[in-house]
């Protein structure tokens, strides 16, 4: 136990010295790095990007190709695509840090109970979360979506409430392995009560975990909200959010295809992004984290 | 062994009964009234829905209803149909080979691409053939499967005419779909694949049958090949249910007459006993599934079997 600490501690100070060499070095990290600062970018200035408002129709020039009719062309309303798919990306990214928020927390808290303290807390927390698993996730979201009614809030709650559960798995693992270190040790003979254990000393040596976690589900975050407004129980119209506009493209793939291309591009790049960046952090952070 | 299959079933019927206690609840905080969309209650008298809801047994108490619907469903009647009033069980069970062969399909053809592409990059790990072979199957699991299915569709529906865009015309109509479903499943059984082998291939029992005069071949599938697939195996029953969820979506782009499709119309239509009982399902296919797989693993590898049999 010791050695190992003490080895970590080597780890820790290496990394911290050569912290600028590792991340220039990291190919994967340095290309999630870029992706994610460019669709920052895009969501933070949309108002400078787009050429019109996203609503804004123009009906003499209906489903124009690309370059005639704007840079990726016009939609079934003669709306500019380009400025559409630029204000979607803030809907994306609100929507998958919103879900991503909600199942960390849910998650985590549930992962450190579960973990810390055993028992009967921790085959309550299991039974739920096997129940959770007992349906395929977008199943389970449709019927929750179903209960509450269409909306993008709704969505946003029936995804995190399905996605939850693989924190709690991950970090209840880790709680456990954390419970009976020295440090927690020490901390019980001092007096700590338990909630302070569990938040104060446990949960910030998870951070890199959660960190790894959460950037790696975000992109499912935004997938799965873009398919269930795809499929029209989300966002609703004129909403620019990615799925909606894929789904009205649908309706054109005979006379404008472009509609159905540029949104699932921007949905690919955004994903690609987070994925590159989460797998480059744990690489970073810990090349044998299990995620 | 089998006592740790029989106590793996007891748990899969326990969660089985869970899910019907938390659908229930879910469908019982729907917005939407049933009978108000049977009878509007501005043109049929009260006495008259009073008495459609003495049918239907919506008069009586939530725990009532509750289990009468399951001992229903334990009988295999799950209702009827609120729109058609067809029986729930003769409408799925007329949609569920449809989803079927589509996931089956699916799930036998990326096994077919996957394993033999595992192996290869494993083989020839660290080389541009492996690294191009992992961030290609990646990469198409970073496309959401709805904007595949449409990709697919422009290309080869509308542009090249090789297949028909969407409906059920026969076999030819599966091909985009089977396809939507299974390049994005590409890259994950790829990356286990080519793990499990490169694990494998470094265990002190390929040492032995090389020392044995075996040739690269003859190790390479019958050892390596052998013990990596473990894994990959019982993904197969984890994953079936994950791709019948998937095909919800897809079903319904590519108009297939499956269950998916069947899921939606009746989601949109708030036809209830449908939606649960498609619902109950999948969730007992999914149960099932995963206790197969959990039993299946212990039985393909003594590993696993000697540390259960310890561990309890």
């Amino acid at each position: 136990m010791k050695l190992e600490l003490a080895q970590r501690e080597v780890n820790g100070s290496r990394n911290a010295r050569s912290w600028r060499t590792i991340l220039l070095g990291n190919g994967q990290l340095m290309a999630g790095v870029f992706i994610f600062a460019l669709v920052m970018a895009v969501a933070l200035f949309a108002d400078g990007l787009a050429l019109r408002p996203y609503d804004a129709m123009d009906l003499g020039n209906r489903l124009q190709p690309p370059g005639t009719g704007g840079p990726l062309g016009t939609d079934q309303f003669g709306r500019d695509l380009f400025s559409r798919v630029v204000y979607g990306s803030r809907i994306a990214l609100r929507v998958g840090l919103i879900v991503v928020t909600i199942e960390t927390v849910l998650g985590v808290t549930m992962g450190l109970f579960a973990g810390y303290y055993g028992g009967w807390v921790d085959r309550v927390i299991a039974s739920v979360t096997d129940v959770t698993w007992a349906l395929p996730p977008i199943v389970l979201a449709l019927a929750i979506v179903t209960a509450l009614g269409p909306s993008l809030n709704n969505v946003i709650i029936a995804i995190a409430l399905v996605s939850w559960a693989g924190y709690a798995r991950l970090i209840r693992t880790k709680t456990q392995g954390l419970k009976n270190m020295p440090f927690v040790e020490a901390a019980r003979a001092l007096g700590e009560s338990d909630l302070s254990i569990m938040f104060r000393y446990i949960l910030p040596n998870t951070f890199g975990l959660v960190i790894v976690l959460a950037t790696l589900s975000l992109p499912g975050a935004i997938l799965s909200t873009t398919a269930l407004s795809f499929l029209g129980l989300g966002s609703q119209p004129p909403a620019p959010d990615w799925g909606v506009i894929l789904n009205e493209g649908i309706r054109h793939l005979y006379d404008a295809p472009w509609i159905s291309v540029f949104p699932g591009l921007a949905i690919v790049c955004t994903a690609l992004g987070f994925n590159l960046l989460g797998e480059g952090l744990r690489d970073v952070l810990d090349p044998r984290m299990k995620v | 062994m089998l006592e740790y299959s029989v106590r793996r079933l007891a748990l899969g019927v326990l969660t089985v009964l869970a899910v019907t206690l938390v659908l229930f609840s879910v469908m019982q905080l729907m917005p939407g009234d049933p009978i108000r969309l049977l009878a509007d209650p501005g043109r049929v008298p009260p006495h008259r829905i009073e008495e459609l809801q003495r049918q239907w047994g919506l008069d009586r108490p939530v725990a009532v209803q509750y289990l009468y619907w399951l001992g229903n469903l334990a009988r295999g009647n799950f209702g009827h149909s609120i729109i058609s009033g067809q029986s729930v069980s003769v409408l799925i069970a007329s949609r569920l080979p449809f989803t079927l062969v589509l996931a089956l399909t699916s799930l036998l053809l990326h096994y077919l691409l996957a394993v033999p592409l595992g192996l290869l990059a494993a083989v020839r790990s660290g080389s541009r053939l492996d690294r191009a072979i992992v961030v290609i199957t990646t990469a198409l699991r970073t496309i959401p499967g709805f904007w595949l299915a449409i990709l697919l569709m422009l290309l080869f529906a509308i542009r090249l005419r090789w297949f028909p865009i969407s409906g059920y015309q026969g076999l030819s109509s599966l091909v985009l779909p089977v396809a939507t479903l299974t390049l994005p499943m590409l890259g994950g059984t790829v990356r286990l694949t080519r793990a499990e082998v490169l694990e494998t291939i470094g265990e002190r029992f390929v040492l032995t049958a090389y020392a044995k005069g075996l040739g690269h071949r003859a190790v390479r599938l019958r050892h390596v090949l052998r013990n990596a697939l473990i894994p990959v195996t019982v993904m197969f029953f984890l994953s079936l249910p994950w791709v019948v969820g998937g095909s919800v979506i897809i079903e319904n782009i590519f108009a297939w007459p499956g269950m998916g499709r069947l899921l939606w119309g009746s989601i949109t239509n708030q036809d209830l006993p449908v939606v649960q009982g498609i619902i109950m399902v999948i969730a007992i296919l999914t149960v099932v599934c995963n206790t197969i797989g959990d039993v299946i693993s212990g039985l393909l590898d003594p590993r696993v079997r000697i540390e259960l049999e310890e561990g309890r």
